[in-house]
Order: C-alpha cells, then sequence, then structure tokens
C-alpha cells in the first residue's frame, strides 16, 4: 500500500492510495451538478465532495434513483439505503433516456481494467474475447454513460502498461475519436473521459477529440515515471502541477463518518 | 366475464408454464430479484434454459452450476459488491465443466430489448454503441440510417421471453401487483412476455390496491400467476420489508469459488428443501432477525372522491 502524508506538514498522518484516490476525486468534482456514480471508489469520493467542495452535487445511480440522501453508506447501486429518503426514483427509461441519453447527466463516474489514449474503456474481457484469460463485468450502464454523459471521469487503482495500453484487448465504452472512426455522422453529444485518476498521477483531455495527457503528479512520483508506466508515447501537458495532499478534514471524513465499517477503505 | 383469481402454489405455477429449452427472463435490479423462483426452477429439473437477467447476480451462478441454463443474456456480469461469478466465469474462461452461451449488451441496450417487446415493436433504437467492440462481439446490435436523415443510430431486437417471473411487495388475488422502491425492468419484461408469473411478499385485499393504483406497476391483465411467497427475494431485498443480506453476498465468492462448495450448497439449501418457507425456516435466527428494516412511511396522498 501505497502511503502519503496529508497536506499538514506537522501531520504525521499516513493516507492510503484509496484514501488519497478518493479524496483527489472528491475534488475533481467541485463545480459539477448532477453526477451518475458507480460502487466503490466513486461511493467514497461523491461522498466526500458532498461534505466538502459540492454540497449541492446531485448523485444519480443507474438503479433510478436521482438526488440520494443516503442515512448509511451504499453497498450497491442498488442499495435500499439510495432509496429511502430520496428526490425521486424513476423508471429505468426515464434514467437512462431521458436523464442519461437526453443530455441531463454532467459527469459519469467509470472505473475500468483498460484505458487507451483517446479515453476508450475495456471492462469486458483480458485475451481472446471467445475464451478470455479473464472475463470482466461487462459495460453495465458504461457503453451507455460515455456516449452521453457530459463528461467522464475514470479511476484506475493500477497505473502500467497493462492497465493504460497502446491498444485495448476490447474496447466496451468508446471514445468519441473511436466513434468518430466508426461513422463521421456517429459523433457523441458527450466529451467523452476528461479526466483519468491513477495511483500516480491525473491524465486530462482537453480536446474532445484529442489525447489523455499528464497534468497532475502526485506527492514524489516524477513525469517520467508516469511516462514510463504507460503502455504508449504519454503527452505531457504544458505545465504539470503537484496534485495536493488530502486534508486532514478529507481522512477523518472517509475514516469517522463516510466508511466507517472500513467497506471500501482498505 | 368473471374476475378470474390467479392465486397458485409457486411450483404449480413453474410447472404450468416453464419448459425445457425456454427463454426465461427472471428480473428484479439488485432489489426483489426471484430467487424463491429460480431455485424452483433448479428443482424442477428444467435443463437448456436462455436466462435472461440484465444483472445475472447470484441466481445466475447457482441456475448455471445446476445445469439448468444453456445459455445467458446479459448486461453485467459481475455482482456489486460480491464480486465475481465465478461460476461464470469458470463457464467462460475455461469452458469448465462445459461452454456458457452468452450474448452480452450495455444496460440500456438489453432494457431497449424488453420495451421494444412490451410495446409491440420490431426492435428499439438508442445512442450507444457507435465506435465499440460490443456489436462486433454481439450481431444482434445493428445500425441503422435514420430515415428522417439524421445520424445513424444502433438498434436492439425486441426481447419476448416465454416466460417471465418478477417479484413483488403486493398483489391482490388477481394479480394486480404493486411495488415501489427500484421498479428496475419489471414492467416492461412483464409485458414483454408470453407468460408472467409474479411472486409477492403478501396478497392483499382488493381494496388496499385500489386505494393506491399509481402504485400498481403491473395491472393484473399483464399477469398469468400470482403466488404468495414471503422471502421470496432473499438473499436479495425488498425495500420496506428486509434489506440485502449483504453477509450472504460475500460468503458467496468463496463458495462459488469452489465446484464442490457450490454443489453441496445447492444440494444443502436448494435440492434440499421443498419449498422457500423451509428456507426461510433453516435460516434459523438469521432470518429475519439478521436482515430487519425500520420503518420510514410515506404520506399519504389523496386520490379525492367527487361530491354528489
Amino acid at each position: 500500500m501505497t502511503v502519503i502524508p496529508t497536506s499538514e506538514p506537522d501531520d504525521s498522518v499516513a493516507v492510503s492510495s484509496t484514501e488519497f484516490l478518493a479524496a483527489v476525486a472528491a475534488r475533481e468534482l467541485a463545480g459539477k451538478g448532477r453526477v451518475f456514480a458507480g460502487v466503490g471508489l466513486p461511493t467514497l469520493a461523491v461522498d466526500l465532495a458532498k461534505r466538502t467542495v459540492n454540497p449541492f452535487l446531485e448523485l444519480v445511480y443507474e438503479s433510478g434513483v436521482c438526488g440520494a440522501h443516503p442515512e448509511g453508506m451504499a453497498e450497491g447501486i442498488a442499495d435500499s439505503v439510495l432509496v429511502s429518503g430520496a428526490d425521486a426514483v424513476v423508471s429505468m427509461q426515464a434514467l437512462f433516456g431521458y436523464v442519461l441519453q437526453r443530455g441531463n447527466v454532467d459527469v459519469g463516474f467509470l472505473g475500468a481494467a483498460q484505458v487507451d489514449r483517446h479515453g476508450s474503456l475495456n471492462t469486458s474481457v483480458i485475451g481472446d474475447w471467445h475464451k478470455p484469460k479473464v472475463r470482466l463485468p461487462g459495460s453495465g450502464g458504461a457503453a451507455d454513460i460515455m456516449p452521453n454523459a457530459g463528461e467522464c471521469i475514470v479511476v484506475l487503482r493500477r497505473h502500467d502498461p497493462g492497465a493504460l495500453p497502446a491498444q485495448l484487448d476490447f474496447c466496451t465504452s468508446p471514445s468519441p475519436v473511436r466513434a468518430r472512426a466508426s461513422d463521421p455522422r456517429a459523433v457523441p453529444p458527450g466529451h467523452g473521459v476528461a479526466t483519468v485518476i491513477t495511483p500516480l498521477g491525473v491524465l486530462r483531455r482537453p480536446d474532445k477529440f484529442g489525447e489523455l495527457e499528464l497534468a497532475q503528479v502526485h506527492p514524489g512520483v516524477s513525469v517520467q515515471q508516469v511516462r514510463e508506466n504507460t503502455g504508449w508515447d504519454l503527452a505531457v501537458a504544458h505545465e504539470v502541477t503537484e496534485t495536493p495532499r488530502p486534508t486532514r478534514e478529507d481522512v477523518r471524513l472517509l475514516r469517522e463518518e463516510i466508511d466507517t465499517v472500513r467497506l471500501y477503505l482498505r | 366475464m368473471v374476475k378470474p383469481v390467479k392465486t397458485r402454489g409457486l411450483a404449480d405455477a413453474i410447472a404450468e408454464y416453464v419448459e425445457d429449452g425456454m427463454t426465461v427472463a427472471l428480473e428484479g435490479f439488485g432489489h426483489l430479484i426471484p430467487f424463491a423462483a429460480g431455485h424452483e426452477i433448479i428443482r424442477q429439473g428444467r435443463r437448456d434454459l436462455t436466462l435472461c437477467r440484465m444483472t445475472p447476480d447470484l441466481i445466475a451462478d447457482q441456475m448455471i452450476a445446476a445445469g439448468t441454463v444453456r445459455k445467458l443474456v446479459a448486461s453485467f456480469f459481475a455482482s456489486g459488491s460480491a464480486g465475481s461469478l465465478h461460476e461464470v466465469r469458470r463457464r467462460i474462461e475455461r469452458h469448465d465443466p462445459e461452454p456458457l452461451e452468452v450474448e452480452e449488451y450495455s444496460h440500456y441496450g438489453m432494457f431497449c430489448r424488453y420495451q421494444a417487446a412490451a410495446s409491440g415493436l420490431p426492435f428499439f433504437p438508442l445512442r450507444s454503441y457507435a465506435g465499440s467492440d460490443l456489436p462486433e462481439l454481439n450481431p444482434q446490435i445493428r445500425k441503422v440510417e435514420d430515415p428522417y436523415g439524421g445520424a445513424p443510430v444502433h438498434v436492439v431486437p425486441a426481447l419476448a421471453p416465454d416466460v417471465t417471473v418478477v417479484h413483488a411487495q403486493r398483489a391482490d388475488r388477481y394479480g394486480n401487483v404493486q411495488m415501489w422502491g427500484i421498479v428496475g425492468a419489471q414492467q416492461e419484461v412483464v409485458y414483454a412476455a408470453r407468460r408472467a408469473i409474479v411472486t409477492v411478499e403478501e396478497i392483499v385485499d382488493e381494496e388496499v390496491v385500489r386505494s393506491d393504483p399509481n402504485r400498481t406497476v403491473i395491472p393484473a391483465h399483464a399477469v398469468d400467476a400470482v403466488v404468495h411467497c414471503p422471502g421470496g427475494a432473499h438473499p436479495s431485498y425488498v425495500q420496506g420489508c428486509y434489506d440485502r443480506d449483504n453477509a450472504f453476498y460475500r460468503d458467496w465468492t468463496p463458495i462459488s469459488k469452489e465446484p464442490a462448495r457450490l454443489h453441496a450448497w445447492l444440494a444443502e439449501w436448494v435440492y434440499g428443501v421443498p419449498d422457500r418457507a423451509a428456507y426461510l425456516a433453516k435460516l434459523g435466527d438469521h432470518w429475519p432477525a439478521a436482515v430487519a428494516v425500520g420503518e420510514r412511511l410515506s404520506q399519504p396522498v389523496d386520490y379525492g372522491r367527487r361530491l354528489a
């Protein structure tokens, strides 16, 4: 486990990799309106964002819950705590059709086994499609979220050429670049992946049809180290900043108020 | 015409409607998963089913391990916090003990298949899949031109199960089904099917249903059999009745990892009990204490009554 100190210089509290990623992801949600959230690390990040940078963030779940106000931490996207006290629970057509496809989701929060240079995602298989080495969970809502959410944030738990390869084993959720290449008329309304948060840094894709570039390195990580651990020749932003460390309050909230049972914080 | 009473026993309803080789949908999106019906299908020894479930969950792992399923049509191949479905993975990754045919969609793609069939349409369009490898893997996902001159869209074909089974909080004896919380694809998948069986926690008086008609998600005309089956969704949950048995879900991972343990589990908890009541009794003190929920009532609404 990578252990990184918090932002306070005099603070001896060490932060786990999961806590660090959740805190970085939470800050990305500042100023956003409606987020399509998954389970696991996104659960921590959206909860932390609501308690810190964005109290009015609206949480939407693919189960049909809009405006969740959970009294406890959700163990799944269909958890009963997301339903009780929510602003709305809508039908699946309303959620995927009217809320998502009609363009009412600002940010989609996705995980992936592989991300390529344009932000296309593989969540389906590693190896041969028909007899894969690893059968991954598949699309779920990801292939629907990618073209239709305003933008997507991806959090990766690994940063190496396997997770960020030159060529995906399978493309489950395509970037606008791939969509346009398949048919120039099929350009999706959404930006695709705008931000990839990894254990080494933050990659951003400012241009809808551009490549990911290294924008931030985490404390103690060099630009060279990130490039060496990426499967393609990773572009580097004009100015690379160091990721601010989580605050002591971020860590306290994650441990003492959000994930008190240590379900996702390991 | 006399209003038909549709209450049945679960074993009777499954025996009458579910046959070998059929396409069967057991829906419930993380909520209201019809476990009792799945177990009854296993006990009756059905074979070669095409099982349709957006999120296969443990019930698919169990039915596949029992040799009930030839093909799985789905849009997610894991189980939320429980992680991998190891029987599903063994079949796909190692063809062990035999291959499993899989037809894969995204969630909205799968839902649109039900919606097309429920609406009597041949297919349904959606703005997903442009540039994805999914249509290459699954040729049922096709691209069509917009006849009105817009950009092309992908379409998915109607999916009309021979039999659909869903679970709900309550129904009257005629089969007017009320549910609340996450309703998933239940309404669409019932209307999509040739036959529909609904298992419920409670059979209530017709007056209870008619006091709140907006809560009737599935009207009786779409239902063939309604089955009183308390606890029928365990280890998944029923909003306001009992919570998800998260401990059971976590326990499943090591069970499904080892085929011998999985088969021992089926022998004890499916083949070893005659019905859901016996299964719940076998859970002992665990049921319902471990999954009990507190009360959080909605405010009643007033539908009004025209004054004479």
